[in-house]
């Protein structure tokens, strides 16, 4: 549906370039408060068109949840309040940052424990590899094979 | 410890949590409404605006709310089984006709039949954002209590029909 959306409005804009122009024109008339919708928005998930948020996507339901925005800022509502009242809505999955809790808890923390988990091994890796490393000085007869490979005086 | 298993122990993990990724709908997101009590509303009837119907109306019964629209293809595919589930339960069956022009929504219900008890008009689409509809159709299990039950996202298929709502319609009714 959205990429027949997408498909639709691309044809359109190329048909009618005003056309799109005047759509994405805001329909507030207060700048500050339309930027304002507009930052809450970025936050929001559009639940039809799941990877894009509401304030980039043109789908009905985004249309809806900017204007539901709008209004409740215009109510004096708090930027907490309306991400509550949306949760209670479509649950944590139209967060694009999911709260931290226990069935986050390895989302958030995977990535670190995955981080020290590689370093721990990388270190004993290259521990293991010194450990291997022959540190004895070498013998007369060796020094002077080098020397032979080498062609050249060493220091 | 045979050090060339280690590859493929890597290779059957991810391949297992793809696997397990791939048959995961992306579209059917858990609501949070379920086992909380259904938003209440009040909206006109499609067929007399004048008259309002309310969630509180519907207490003290089992009764099924399904959203739906004439512009949407999948409701007609599900059409079929909201008629059976109806007619074979006896179940209160609410449409809530979501965001359509009310012309249209009852030249649909003549050619295709009409399996609602009532049917509300919800043409902003308000009392859909209340619901947490994001796809059309969609459908609620509402119990005597007033609490949602089941949320069926996306059409009913004869499996959910059969799997999932008869039985639960069946609970809630015994």
């Amino acid at each position: 549906m959205c990429a027949l959306r997408v498909l639709l409005l691309t044809l359109a804009a190329l048909a009618t370039p005003w056309a799109a122009a005047q759509e994405a024109r805001p329909r507030a008339a207060d700048p500050a408060l339309e930027a304002e919708v507009l930052r809450i928005a970025e936050d929001l998930r559009c639940l039809v068109c799941q990877n894009e948020t509401i304030a980039a996507s043109n789908a009905d339901l985004a249309v809806d949840l900017r204007q539901q925005v709008r209004e409740q800022l215009l109510a004096g509502r708090s930027e907490r309040e309306i991400l509550d009242y949306m949760v209670a809505r479509y649950g944590d999955f139209v967060l694009y940052n999911p709260p931290v809790k226990p069935v986050t808890w390895l989302l958030w923390g995977g990535p670190f424990v995955l981080l020290v988990g590689m370093s721990a091994w990388l270190w004993r890796l290259l521990r293991r590899r010194r450990a291997l490393a022959d540190t004895t000085p070498l013998t007369d007869a060796e020094r002077q094979r080098a020397r032979e490979l080498l062609g050249r005086e060493t220091p | 410890m045979k050090r060339y298993l280690i590859p493929l122990a890597i290779f059957v993990v991810l391949a297992v949590f793809l696997g397990v990724g791939l048959q995961l709908d992306p579209r059917k997101v858990p609501s949070p409404l379920v086992d909380k009590p259904a938003p209440a509303f009040s909206l006109p009837l499609l067929t007399d605006p004048a008259v309002q119907m309310t969630a509180e109306q519907m207490k003290g019964r089992v009764w099924v709310l399904n959203v739906w629209a004439s512009w949407c293809v999948p409701c007609l595919a599900e059409h079929p089984y909201v008629t059976q589930m109806a007619r074979s339960t006896g179940v209160p069956v609410v449409g809530l006709n979501y965001k359509d022009k009310p012309e249209d929504a009852t030249t649909w219900l003549a050619r295709h039949g009409d399996p609602y008890t009532r049917i509300v008009a919800d043409r902003d689409g308000r009392v859909g954002i209340d619901y947490g509809v994001y796809g059309v159709p969609e459908t609620f299990v509402i119990d005597r209590a007033g609490v949602i039950r089941h949320k069926q996202i996306g059409p009913i298929t004869p499996e959910a029909l059969r799997d999932t709502l008869l039985p639960l319609l069946k609970q809630l009714n015994g």
